[in-house]
């Protein structure tokens, strides 16, 4: 079969419908999403974005349990979240396979930490396999519901954001559907309450010897001799850069397996070797395994716990090799991330800094309200948190009251926002959350979530009504605004401020990116009439600059939405035709 | 074959991914192993964003790093001074004169540096040029950037222009194919 270009995401969809996944549920997180998403395209597997990382592993494993292979894939710090059934998922062991993808995200390209998610294998006691390239990808995804089945246990599947989103070539084959496998009722297996638990337990550690014991023959792990000078013990995307960087001057070890984690293959290739490189970003997993059954290597001394390694890191610090580059003397200025033009997000904040609050923000796109010239998020913790660390703010001095909120997405509210609005309403704290409604789970690119009325597939699905949902846990002020009036949402949130009750504003307004949102004609601006006063600019506004002392708007970026409109004191920024 | 190296780089929501797409499609069609790294998420927001696009008989990395490009693609003026360091000696930079102000020189915080063709001209790189935004412009729509100098770089390798154009085909929607061709000729034909 001709071989496809593929990233790696779809590699891990592939290999999970090769392996006859039948049940699927998973939460968006840069850089997991695609796998779900590509998933969805194929119709004899059930599919859902879940409203979060817990109940999307806690869907699999019922799935699971029930005889069904299953899936549930997310980012680092989704693990986190769906840590607890993961844990004691690895008590109850599966029925038919469970097979979990986690993607870290070293360097951050996305991502609020650089946690390293091979930890939560070894602390709940799961196999955990990591791909090269999405070819493994597509191999390791089909062989972890075998593994899953053949050790009784979850699997994880742990990707990096370099394997995750590069594109190389895969085969592709058949699909191995086994059907819906009988479930029996075992209260001692699945029931896990003390008595029992403790009986499992006895099984977990059983089961990591006799993996570990797998772990020293299974082909996922391999030896490449080479030229002895140099030994590399890698995995995942580590193995690409060593290969490139050293070629045939190093002999390699890779590891499939990286939990558990073989010994007897390690110290055996390393007696070989005359220098031992353990070759691993983040943290010094594999290197402290080897150091703690005493096997001599280099790892973090030498290299770093921070950001991603490379050919160019790895030829410099083993071979002192270092490649030439040019450059200009510019000083070129850095170009973060913004809102997009026409972003409804936009005028809200520029309303929130008229009113000079304190901000508990969250994750999403929104969270780039931090950035100058807005600069109107002053925390941003994790999925949820805005509610509830607004919450303990006004809790620690009821003076912060009047003068602070929160701001919120629409997914992340349902993702973990209600349950913190849901302790404002119970506990009684005067706090005003704005919920950022943009009809869409827009950083991850656009997801359907319970509030859109859409499922993962398009069809039409139950709206989770927002207004009715924050009434109904008890808060009685429940407005809505649309963030393109800088009046009226600067009004809302003034009078939301100053009242003695808890409230709740949500700001309303499709994100620009979807394609249903019509855009209007591209403003400009009258040079006649334009002062240059720079007003318009205090919304940050990328289709907005300043040449030759006026403001001009770029046509190919505004979508008229009108916000600067709204600024412009001389009435100087215009419609186009 | 050794592993040649195509870097292209540009601002978050200028079509960049599109470009290698194509290029993929280009690359697996001629029989070469083919990698081809993205990025996605916060980054793509109007932010600085890179593509990396490597192809031979075998490739390991998916990352390009400073040195190493054969070619870099640059969709605007500013990411090519910014991206320059990563070209190989003796490569190709093909530039798109379009100028986006990031938002350090939006709020007054930075300035636009003057210039930027000419700086990099003098450092002997061997640069093309091209207002490739006024050229899409010209095939029908702002957005065919991205194809146009997808033309651009299609003239300076040694695969057939009809590889190219299959691949073009294969990638853009069929509404907009007849568009897109022009785009590219109109890159192709660049002098």
């Amino acid at each position: 079969m001709a071989k496809e270009l593929r990233i790696g995401n779809d590699a891990v969809a592939r290999g999970l419908y090769e392996g006859g996944v039948r049940v699927v549920s998973s939460y968006p997180g840069t850089p997991s999403t695609e796998i779900t998403e590509f998933i969805s395209t194929y119709d004899d597997v059930y599919s859902e974005w879940a409203p979060n990382e817990k109940v999307a592993a806690e869907v699999a494993l019922g799935a699971a349990i029930a005889g069904a292979r299953a899936f549930c894939g997310m980012k680092h710090v989704g693990l986190n979240v769906a840590s607890e059934p993961v844990f004691t998922g690895s008590y109850t062991g599966v029925n038919a396979g469970w097979v979990i993808a986690v993607a870290d995200d070293p360097g951050m390209h996305s991502s609020q930490n650089e946690q390293d998610s091979r930890h939560y294998a070894k602390a709940a006691k799961v196999m955990m396999l990591e791909p090269s390239d999405s070819a493994e990808c597509l191999e390791f995804a089909k062989k972890g519901f075998e593994l899953s089945e053949q050790f009784d246990c979850p699997v994880i599947l742990r990707l990096t954001t370099r394997v995750a989103h590069s594109r190389s070539l895969v085969e592709i084959g058949d699909r191995n559907d086994i059907g819906v496998k009988e479930y029996v009722k075992n209260p001692q297996k699945y029931v896990m309450m003390p008595a029992m638990a403790r009986g499992r337990h006895v099984v977990v550690e059983q089961r990591l010897l006799d993996q570990a014991e797998w772990a020293e023959s299974c082909e996922l792990n391999r030896v490449e001799m080479n030229d002895t000078k140099i030994g590399v013990i890698t995995s995942g995307v580590c193995y690409q850069y060593a290969k490139e960087a050293l070629g045939k001057n190093a002999s390699y070890l890779k590891l499939g397996c990286v939990y558990p984690m073989p010994i007897d293959i390690i110290r055996d290739f390393a007696a070989k070797c005359d220098k031992v490189y353990v070759l691993e970003e983040l943290d010094p997993f594999i290197e402290e395994h080897c150091k703690a059954n005493g096997i001599d290597v280099i790892g973090k001394e030498a290299f770093t716990v921070q950001g991603e390694y490379s050919q160019s890191l790895i030829a410099k610090v083993i071979l002192g090799k270092e490649t030439e580059a040019i450059s200009t003397d510019l000083e070129i200025p850095g170009r973060p991330p913004v809102l997009c033009a026409g972003c409804p997000h936009r005028g809200l904040f520029y309303a929130l800094k008229k009113q000079n609050v304190t901000v508990s923000g969250d994750i999403g796109c929104y969270t780039l309200g931090a950035l100058a010239p807005l600069g109107m998020i002053d925390t941003c913790i994790c999925m949820g948190a805005s509610v509830s660390a607004l919450h303990g703010r006004n809790k620690a001095n009821p003076e912060n009251e009047k003068k602070s909120v929160a701001v919120i997405g629409d997914s992340t509210f349902i993702h973990s926002g209600v349950t913190g609005l849901i302790d404002i309403a119970y506990n009684a704290s005067n706090s005003t959350v704005i919920i950022l409604d943009n009809s869409i789970t827009g950083m991850t690119g656009h997801q359907q979530n319970p509030t859109t009325g859409k499922t993962i597939k398009g069809d039409p699905a139950t709206a989770v009504n927002l207004e009715a949902l924050a009434k109904a846990v008890g808060i009685d002020r429940v407005r809505v605004v649309d963030p393109y009036n800088l009046k009226e949402t600067e009004a809302a949130i003034k009078e939301e401020l100053a009242v003695e009750e808890p409230s709740v504003i949500i700001s309303r307004r499709p994100c620009t990116l979807l394609k249903y949102v019509k855009h209007e004609k591209p403003l400009k601006v009258n040079a006649d009439k334009c002062r240059g006063c720079k007003a318009c600019m205090k919304i940050g506004c990328p289709a907005i600059s300043f040449r030759d002392k006026k403001a001009v708007i770029d046509f190919t970026q505004c979508i008229g939405c009108g916000v600067c409109e709204q600024l412009c004191a001389f009435g100087a920024i215009e419609k186009g035709e | 074959m050794e592993t040649k190296s195509i870097m292209i780089v540009g601002v978050g929501g200028q079509g960049t991914l599109l470009s290698s797409r194509l290029l993929g499609a280009v690359l697996t069609a001629k029989g070469y192993d083919v990698k081809v790294s993205e990025v996605h998420g916060m980054s793509q927001r109007g932010g600085s964003v890179v593509t990396y696009v490597k192809y031979g008989d075998e490739v390991y990395s998916p990352i390009i790093e400073k040195g190493e490009a054969d070619y870099i693609l640059s969709f605007e003026q500013l990411e090519a001074a910014r991206w320059l360091p990563f070209l190989k000696k003796g490569g190709k930079l093909i530039v798109n004169t379009q100028q986006i102000d990031p938002m350090p020189v939006v709020i007054g915080a930075a300035e636009y540096p003057q210039g930027v063709i000419e700086a990099i001209g003098a450092t002997g790189a061997d640069i093309t040029s091209i207002d490739a935004l006024s050229l899409a412009v010209e095939a029908g729509s702002s957005k065919a950037v991205n194809v146009v100098l997808i033309g651009v770089l299609a003239s300076k390798t040694d695969i057939a222009y009809d590889t190219w154009v299959d691949a073009v085909k294969a990638t853009v929607p069929a509404k907009f194919l007849e568009l897109n061709l022009k785009a590219f000729d109109l890159g192709y034909n660049y002098k």
